[in-house]
């Protein structure tokens, strides 16, 4: 081993030579502060969400009363004579929607969860979860198609009554498209629930399906509940859907046959016709559009807390 | 006296193991429900709109008459569109995730940093086109250019890229750091030579899915107000532009139902493109995946 | 696998049979003390370690022995609750000063770890990691700079025709062999090895204790180690560690065959520990 080569430089005469301690240690200080800098943007993005939402709602309050607006039933943002801006109307569509997508979404995400979990084998697992991936990823504009031209004619030649825009069609694809997240979130807190506790009720001649109801469910319980609200939240806050399916028509009543409006579709509606910028119209849908970044900011919040407060120590 | 009889036990079990079938039944045919639905979903779309898929239909502009349609612009501008987000979403994303793994101690700015980027994942891709409008398109007078419309996307999905970079970077080993130090490297010499290569192969996984996620967001492209018909090239960063899930909402909208079947067209351009960043995220995670 | 090792103590009786050595000192701690948090893990350490010996760290678990060889190359400021007081003098130079900056101070320390680790890149790559970072870009040197270290780690001809295929390709014992190749690249003036061999199997072990013997006619070697017989074989010196505090520190055959104090003679019999 020993260096029987003609002596040339050392290693460490040359790493002498060629290290520049001076620039390192000057390099050293700057990147955590350019790192810095960066991590900021994510910041500064909230920030720039909350603050153009509350200045251009501020402008918009100063031509429509508060009070009117949140607790007005009549939303006519358009009418010739007399515009009104009651955004309960509005608030009443998104919640059809997502009542009809949790109907459909939460009992066969829980159910396709529990499958995965414990019953299924490692085989069927490997070919069901990127099926579950890719319909996650299928884009909300594809499934606003489906909605318009496959789900609502379904629906329509069974129940003429129902018109072509409306809120079933759309909510039952809202539903569908939370699925994916139901489902992988609620098997996550599932399979974390050790295998200790279901051996305990094995040896007691308990089923499967009394182990998976009895142990894992509760155990499990708030990862399930925090996938179901941020899976609401994402209902809520869902737009090509609704756009291209369920309508401008923004009613308070709880029909969900005609067409209806989410305050999600009517951004949509604004921003594709050709309201001027700085008319009452153009604010109206910062004021929306805060009123449902409430919504959703409360509805993700709900879930942290329920997923951190209520976290089962195994 | 037993409290136990085995007897009414062993009577009960068998309808216990009854509802047992009947139920595993029941949540098999749930979970099948998602792949019928992405069965009919794929079969529709594939009859409705493969008649329009020709070579025309890649270089025709939109057109009033659905025999005429193309999507020349609008791959053009989402292809336009992921030259922005990309490098911009990415350099964000990584830069931020490296921060918070490697340099950010445990104190309150560091953990509002955190709690806002998983706050803004679950923020509406409406209101980031709100935010887009307001900031980028008017406040720095973009217009209803590329640029605006990157930067609004890669704000978009850069919760997605920072939350999975942080975890590539969380899976590198700490004893290939311990290594590097020892050696008298420093920081920064240990992130980019040790710690970034190991965690590549997560990171690109991550952000092609998010990239992916960004060419098929439509709203915030909606909110901006981009234009649908467009007749020419775009020719810059600051160029107006269309792209293809734009395009796709545009005909899905119109009432005569052979603009439907350009929809579906589109949508299987769409869906071909999301297929193929999928499998090559996927092809990268099987290829690297349990390294350590 | 047939050569049998030597008992250190057989050439040091023939090279220098005087406890009291004429060599250089390495390292000399005064009064070193650190703490984790609240927890005194070191206390008081005086040792004067020589040059080109094989100096072994040994005690129970928990005695301070990782924290203490961690210590010698600042890689224990990696945790962030700990504080030090004392001084450690490597080569006349206090290594806590101000403006000794640990990477000067690692590159001319290396470090073998408890667990193989080399980098997820090719066996080439591992091993020129060192001298790139610290500037050195000819690919004709880094050649050669990789052979000699492969082979001064006595794995070269075992890895000569896939130097780059991944090293995670190889064997543990080929791994570890792989990291002190690598601590060899940057020509380090000392080798701390931590528990080298705890993860490896016999053969592995009997190999890599081979090659600790050959780099003492290079390198200072401080070693900590589980294993008694280990020291017993390879080591010139060895500390005792109880509790944070050496207990004892002597020539390894004094420290085998008659110990000074009560506790070391209990642990080296095997009565705790």
């Amino acid at each position: 081993m020993a260096m029987n080569e003609p002596k040339q430089l050392s290693v460490q005469e040359l790493i002498a030579q060629k290290s520049n301690r001076g620039l390192l240690a000057f390099t050293e200080k700057l990147i955590p502060k350019i790192l810095l800098l960066i991590a900021t943007v994510s910041v500064l993005t909230t920030i720039g969400i909350v603050f153009t939402l509350i200045f251009e709602t501020i402008t918009f309050f100063t031509e429509v009363n508060v009070l009117s607006f949140l607790t007005g039933t009549e939303w006519y943002p358009f009418a010739n004579s007399t515009p009104t801006y009651g955004i309960l109307p509005l608030i009443v569509g998104t919640l059809k929607i997502t009542a009809i997508a949790t109907f459909v979404a939460v009992p066969i995400g829980i159910a396709t969860a529990i499958y995965l979990s414990e019953y299924a084998s490692d085989r069927v697992r490997r070919i069901v979860k990127p099926v579950l991936e890719v319909l996650a990823g299928v884009p909300t504009i594809v499934y606003g198609f489906f909605a318009l031209t496959f789900v609502t004619p379904i629906l329509r030649s069974v129940f003429p009554e129902i018109s072509i825009f409306n809120a079933i069609s759309p909510g039952i694809v809202v539903g569908i498209m939370v699925i994916p997240m139901i489902a992988s979130l609620s098997e996550d807190a599932m399979t974390s629930v050790p295998n200790a506790m279901r051996d305990g009720a094995y040896a007691l001649g308990a089923t499967k399906f009394e182990v998976a109801v009895k142990i894992v469910l509760p155990a499990a319980l708030s990862g399930i509940v925090a996938s179901i609200v941020l899976a609401i939240s994402r209902a809520i806050g869902e737009t090509m859907i609704v756009a291209v399916a369920a309508g401008s028509t923004p009613g308070f009543d709880w029909d969900v046959t005609g067409s209806i409006q989410t305050m999600t579709a009517y951004i949509v509606q604004v921003t594709t016709g050709d309201a001027g910028y700085g008319t009452t119209i153009y604010y109206s849908i910062y004021a929306v559009g805060f009123t449902l970044f409430l919504f959703t900011l409360f509805m993700n919040m709900l879930a942290q807390f329920i997923s951190k407060r209520f976290r089962e120590e195994y | 006296m037993r409290y136990i009889n085995h007897e009414e036990v062993a009577s009960k079990t068998k309808k216990r193991l009854t509802k047992n079938t009947i139920f595993k039944g029941v949540f098999a045919a749930a979970t099948t429900f998602g792949l019928i639905v992405l069965t009919i979903l794929l079969y529709r779309i594939i009859t409705q709109g493969s008649g329009y898929i020709s070579l025309d239909f890649f270089t025709s502009f939109a057109s009033r008459i659905p025999e005429n349609s193309g999507i020349k612009a609008a791959i053009a501008g989402s292809i336009y569109l992921m030259l922005v987000v990309a490098p911009v979403s990415m350099f964000l994303g990584v830069g931020t995730a490296i921060y918070l793994e490697e340099y950010a101690t445990k104190n309150r700015f560091n953990t509002f940093i955190k709690i806002n980027i998983s706050n803004l994942a679950g923020v509406p891709s409406v209101v980031f086109g709100l935010l887009g409008l307001t900031i980028f398109a008017r406040f720095f007078d973009l217009g209803i250019s590329i640029l605006a419309a990157g930067l609004t996307m890669s704000l978009l999905i850069l919760p997605i890229i920072i939350v999975a970079s942080q975890e590539a970077i969380r899976a590198v080993p700490n004893e290939l750091r311990e290594a590097s130090f020892a050696m008298g490297a420093t920081k920064w010499q240990t992130i980019l030579r040790v710690v970034l290569p190991a965690s590549i192969p997560g990171i690109l996984t991550g952000s092609i899915l998010a990239l992916s996620r960004a060419i098929g967001e439509t709203a915030p492209l909606v909110v901006l107000g981009i234009p649908t018909i467009l007749m020419f090239m775009p020719d810059g960063l600051l160029s107006t532009f269309t792209a293809l899930p734009m395009q796709i909402f545009d005909w899905t909208k119109r009432p005569q139902v052979e603009f439907h079947d350009v929809a579906a067209g589109g949508i299987i351009v769409l869906m071909a493109l999301l297929l193929f960043m999928n499998s090559i995220a996927v092809f990268i995670r099987n290829k690297y995946q349990n390294r350590y | 696998m047939t050569t049998t090792i030597k008992p250190a103590s057989d050439v040091l009786e023939k090279k220098e049979p005087a406890v009291k050595s004429n060599k250089a000192s390495v390292y000399k701690t005064n009064q070193l003390n650190l703490w984790y948090g609240s927890n005194h893990a070191l206390k008081n350490i005086d040792l004067d370690i020589k040059e080109n010996e094989v100096t072994a760290i040994i005690g129970p678990s928990g005695c301070g022995k990782s924290t203490f060889i961690k210590t010698l190359n600042r890689m224990i400021e990696t945790i962030p609750s700990v504080k030090t007081s004392g001084e450690i003098i490597y080569r006349d130079r206090n290594i806590f000063s101000k403006k000794y900056q640990v990477e000067e101070l690692r590159t001319k320390v290396g470090m073998v770890f408890q667990k193989p680790n080399p980098f997820p890149k090719s066996i080439y790559e591992n091993i020129a990691y060192g001298p790139r970072i610290h500037g050195i870009k000819n690919k004709k040197t880094l050649d050669e700079i990789v052979e000699k270290s492969l082979r001064g780690a006595a794995i070269w001809d075992e890895v000569k025709d896939r130097l780059n295929e991944n090293a995670y390709g190889l064997s543990g014992g080929q791994q570890q062999r792989i990291c002190i190749a690598r601590c060899l690249a940057i020509e380090p003036d000392v080798i701390l090895m931590d528990e080298p061999t705890s993860a490896l199997d016999p053969i592995s072990t009997l190999k890599v204790e081979e090659l600790v013997q050959n780099l003492k006619k290079e390198y200072s070697i401080i070693i900590v180690t589980h294993n008694m017989q280990q020291a017993a074989r390879i080591s010139d010196k060895t500390a005792f560690f109880l509790n944070g505090e050496v207990v004892e520190y002597d020539e390894t055959n004094k420290i085998f065959s008659n110990p000074t104090d009560d506790r070391t003679e209990d642990y080296i019999s095997g009565r705790f520990g």
